[in-house]
C-alpha cells in the first residue's frame, strides 16, 4: 500500500511537470496544454500503454487529465466490442460520465451557493 | 490577407521587449508543480483506497468515483477562493489533476452567475474546460474507430 502512495506521488508529479514545461518552455496557454495532454492520453490508450501506468501508479495516473482521454477510449472500445462500430459513439462517455456529471452538478451548486470574488 | 511586414521600429521594440522580459524560473516552477501535483495524486490514492475497501470497487474501476470526489473537493476549494492561491503557487501542478478541470468549470459557473442562470451559468460553464472535452472526445473517437476497424479486419 505504501509504495502505491509513493508512485502515485512521483508519477502524478511528473505528469504535472510535463504540463509545467508545456507552459514555460513551449509557452502554451493552459487550454492548449490540457488539450495536448488529453490527446496524448487517448493516443497512449490506443496503444494500450496507459493501463500499465494505472496498474503501476494508481491515482498518479488516473487523477491527471491525461486519464480523461484514456477513459474515453476505454468506454468507446468496451461498447465497440459488443455492438461494433456504432459502439464507438454510444460508449464514448461510459466511464467518464461521473467526472463530467460531477463537474456540472457541483459547478451549478457552486454557482448557487458561492458569490464571485474580486 | 497577406501578413504585414514588420517595420524597423517594431523589430527594435521586440528586441527591447525580449531584453526586459522576466525570465521564467523554470526549474523552480517545475519543482512546485511536481510537489503540488504529486500531493493531489496522493490524496486521490487515499480516496481510491477508501472506495476499494468500503464500497467494493476494483483497482480498474475506482478511477470513476475518485475523480468525482476530487471534483467535489475542487468545489469547496474554489468556492472559498483557496484554489486560486494554490494555482498561483503551483501552476500546472493544480491545473493538470482532475481538480483543475473541476476548478475551470466551477469557477466559470460562479463567475458568470451575475449574468443570470441560463445565459450566464448555463452557457459559460464549459467556457474554459470545453476544449478539453472537445479534443478528448474527438481524439478518442479517432483512436477507438481505428482500433475497432483494425480489430474487424484482423478478427
Amino acid at each position: 500500500m505504501l509504495p502505491m502512495f509513493f508512485w502515485a506521488f512521483v508519477i502524478g508529479g511528473l505528469i504535472c511537470v510535463i504540463g509545467q514545461l508545456l507552459f514555460d518552455v513551449a509557452k502554451l496557454t493552459p487550454g492548449h496544454t490540457l488539450s495536448v495532454l488529453v490527446v496524448t492520453g487517448a493516443i497512449l490508450s490506443g496503444f494500450g500503454l496507459y493501463d500499465y501506468l494505472i496498474d503501476f501508479a494508481g491515482a498518479g495516473a488516473s487523477i491527471p487529465i491525461t486519464s480523461f482521454g484514456n477513459s474515453l477510449v476505454h468506454g468507446a472500445m468496451q461498447e465497440a466490442e459488443q455492438h461494433g462500430v456504432i459502439g464507438v459513439l454510444t460508449g464514448m462517455f461510459e466511464i467518464t460520465s461521473s467526472g463530467i456529471s460531477a463537474a456540472i452538478i457541483f459547478g451549478f451548486i457552486g454557482a448557487l451557493v458561492f458569490k464571485p470574488k474580486g | 490577407m497577406q501578413k504585414q511586414q514588420k517595420t524597423i521600429e517594431q523589430k527594435n521594440y521586440e528586441k527591447l521587449q525580449g531584453k526586459h522580459e522576466l525570465k521564467r524560473p523554470i526549474a523552480k516552477n517545475c519543482l512546485k508543480a511536481f510537489l503540488v501535483g504529486g500531493l493531489f495524486c496522493t490524496v486521490g490514492q487515499a480516496i481510491s483506497y477508501f472506495y476499494i475497501y468500503f464500497f467494493n470497487f476494483t483497482e480498474q474501476t475506482v478511477g470513476n468515483p475518485t475523480s468525482a470526489t476530487m471534483v467535489f473537493i475542487a468545489l469547496l476549494l474554489t468556492g472559498f477562493g483557496i484554489y486560486d492561491r494554490i494555482g498561483q503557487f503551483a501552476g500546472a501542478g493544480s491545473a493538470v489533476p482532475v481538480t483543475g478541470f473541476g476548478n475551470a468549470i466551477i469557477s466559470a459557473a460562479i463567475e458568470h452567475r451575475t449574468e443570470g442562470f441560463v445565459l450566464g451559468v448555463g452557457s459559460n460553464m464549459f467556457k474554459l474546460a470545453g476544449s478539453v472535452i472537445v479534443f478528448g472526445v474527438f481524439s478518442a473517437f479517432v483512436v477507438a474507430l481505428i482500433k475497432t476497424l483494425f480489430g474487424m479486419l484482423g478478427g
